[in-house]
């Protein structure tokens, strides 16, 4: 035997081993009938379809939509004013991402949520924002807003000099060097990144429960939270876990794919 | 050529540089890179500007279009100066073609989309003009077959000519060529220097900063030597690279020709 496959097998022996012994030790321990009567009843997992994915699957993309194109609108107006020759703007930019990074996403929520309509007055509030899952996503979009401007401006500082200077030999104005030049290359640099606060964002959606959700708005956790709650079996958090990983999973794959065809192209 | 632009109040016709530089300073925090430098390029003429590095060459070059900023002096173009506060910088710059050491081809664009980006959003010629003269400006730096690849899938000598296409496809007055082939493996070196060589024939107002000796001595009208900030000796190459007065002059040449 090699010095190699030597260190291989005991590798093997021991990652055997360690297995053994947490399959025992939960074995014994684990009320494993329990279990599978509160958290895995087939049929009050198949009860919870179509609902589960024509409401709560659908209001958590819609609402992780809102934030996050929110989001990436405010992340952008936020990096370029960190990056403006005026300074009030490039300190109000900091301030903003500063402050929404330092706070928990829950309390964001919860303030602009109560805030909002305090602030206008429920009823001059123009459409979705004047109701509490609105005024959550407003509150989302706020808090993506940070995270991303940081992004944004990571992605905009790895772009090579040269190629705003050969953008500006040919007359290409500042706008048009940022919005043909800069900002296409900045996107594919950030493509991991960016999908990595997508995923982020699509969790922090089930936060939004905290305002008070109506029927026919309820995102995953809150669907499995309440019907939980109403049957007395938690199989139903088990399917909104199910239904999170069918969402985010691809997400993650088409990323990965997508980055490595542009990487083909580059280099 | 953009006739409307060039203003010729004088009507004294050919007489007047492109390119007119009086008292040129330029500092870098306390490195001072020009100190009082005049220089001109002429119609039609090819100006080589030679030079050990840090002497300002490449900084005069990008003084030309504004890429930097000088401290003090005058840079004229067709007569009119491109300092003052008044002048639109990208006017300016749209007439002046320029060609980069590190090519800066656009990375996310193929080649032909490179040389006709600029043609729509800055001139505002339509789709189908602009990828016509595109082509028509691979074809004449000899790159026609290229124009669906990605820079990153061309060789340093094809994404600079495709760099140089897309000056030329902007109809400039005038080429500036930054230190164009030094970035280039010896052997591509060659390909780039027939596409300017071919320029100069065509007519073309250039001012190239290069350390190609051979290039300086076949193709340049003029040759001007530059050492720490200021223009040294200048004139006919024969004069200033085959019998040079000054110094420096002669102290940089052996150093080159020793090579």
């Amino acid at each position: 035997m090699t010095r190699s496959q030597r260190s291989n097998l005991i590798q093997w022996a021991l990652f055997v081993a360690g297995l053994a012994l947490v399959a025992l030790v939960l074995g014994v321990t684990v009320r494993w009938g329990d279990l599978a009567d509160r958290f895995f009843k087939w049929e009050d997992f198949t009860d919870q379809f179509p609902g589960i994915v024509t409401e709560a699957a659908r209001n958590t993309l819609v609402y992780t939509a809102i934030g996050y194109l929110g989001g990436l609108v405010i992340g952008l107006v936020v990096a370029l004013m960190r990056q403006s020759q005026v300074p009030p703007a490039r300190v109000i930019a900091s301030v903003y991402i500063e402050v929404f990074r330092a706070l928990p996403a829950l309390l964001t929520i919860l303030i602009v949520g109560f805030g909002l309509p305090i602030a206008f007055g429920a009823e001059n509030l123009p459409g979705f924002l004047a109701q509490p899952w609105g005024a959550g996503c407003l509150a989302l979009a706020l808090v993506a807003g940070a995270y991303l401007a940081e992004t944004i401006r990571a992605g905009i500082e790895a772009v090579p000099r040269g190629q705003v200077e050969a953008a500006r030999s040919l007359g290409m104005p500042t706008g048009v060097t940022m919005r043909s030049i800069v900002l296409p290359q900045a996107f594919r640099v950030i493509l991991p990144p960016l999908t990595n606060e997508l995923v982020l964002l699509l969790k922090d959606t089930s936060l939004l429960a905290v305002l008070g959700v109506a029927i026919g708005q309820r995102e995953l956790t809150t669907w499995g939270r309440t019907i939980s709650n109403a049957i007395g079996n938690y199989t139903p958090l088990i399917a909104a876990a199910v239904c999170y990983l069918v969402i985010t999973l691809p997400l993650t794959f088409l990323a990965r794919w997508v980055e490595r065809r542009t990487q083909a192209d580059r280099r | 050529m953009s006739g409307g632009a060039t203003i010729d109040p004088g009507g004294s016709g050919a007489a007047r540089p492109t390119v007119d530089i009086r008292g040129l300073c330029k500092s870098f925090g306390s490195n001072d890179v020009l100190k009082g430098v005049d220089f001109h390029v002429d119609q039609r003429e090819v100006v080589v500007v030679l030079g050990p590095s840090g002497s300002g060459k490449s900084t005069l070059l990008r003084c030309v279009n504004l890429l930097e900023t000088p401290d003090s002096g005058q840079v004229l173009i067709d007569g009119i100066d491109i300092c003052d506060e008044d002048t639109d910088v990208n006017a300016v710059r749209r007439r002046i073609g320029m060609v980069f050491q590190q090519f800066n081809l656009f990375a996310h664009l193929s080649a032909l989309d490179n040389v006709t980006i600029a043609q729509r959003k800055v001139l505002k010629r339509s789709a189908a003009e602009a990828r016509e003269v595109a082509r028509r400006n691979l074809e004449r730096v000899g790159v026609g077959d290229k124009a669906g690849h990605f820079p990153a899938q061309l060789s340093g000598g094809q994404q600079q000519r495709v760099a140089i296409a897309r000056a030329l496809a902007m109809d400039p007055e005038i080429m500036l060529f930054d230190e164009a082939t030094s970035a280039l493996d010896p052997e591509l070196v060659g390909d780039v220097l027939k596409v300017m060589r071919s320029l100069a024939e065509d007519g073309m107002t250039m001012m190239v900063v290069t350390h190609e000796i051979g290039f300086a001595r076949n193709v340049a009208d003029r040759v001007v030597f530059m050492a720490d900030g200021v223009v040294v000796e200048e004139g006919p190459p024969a004069q200033v690279i085959d019998d040079p007065q000054h110094p420096r002059t002669r102290q940089f040449l052996r150093q080159v020709h020793d090579r």
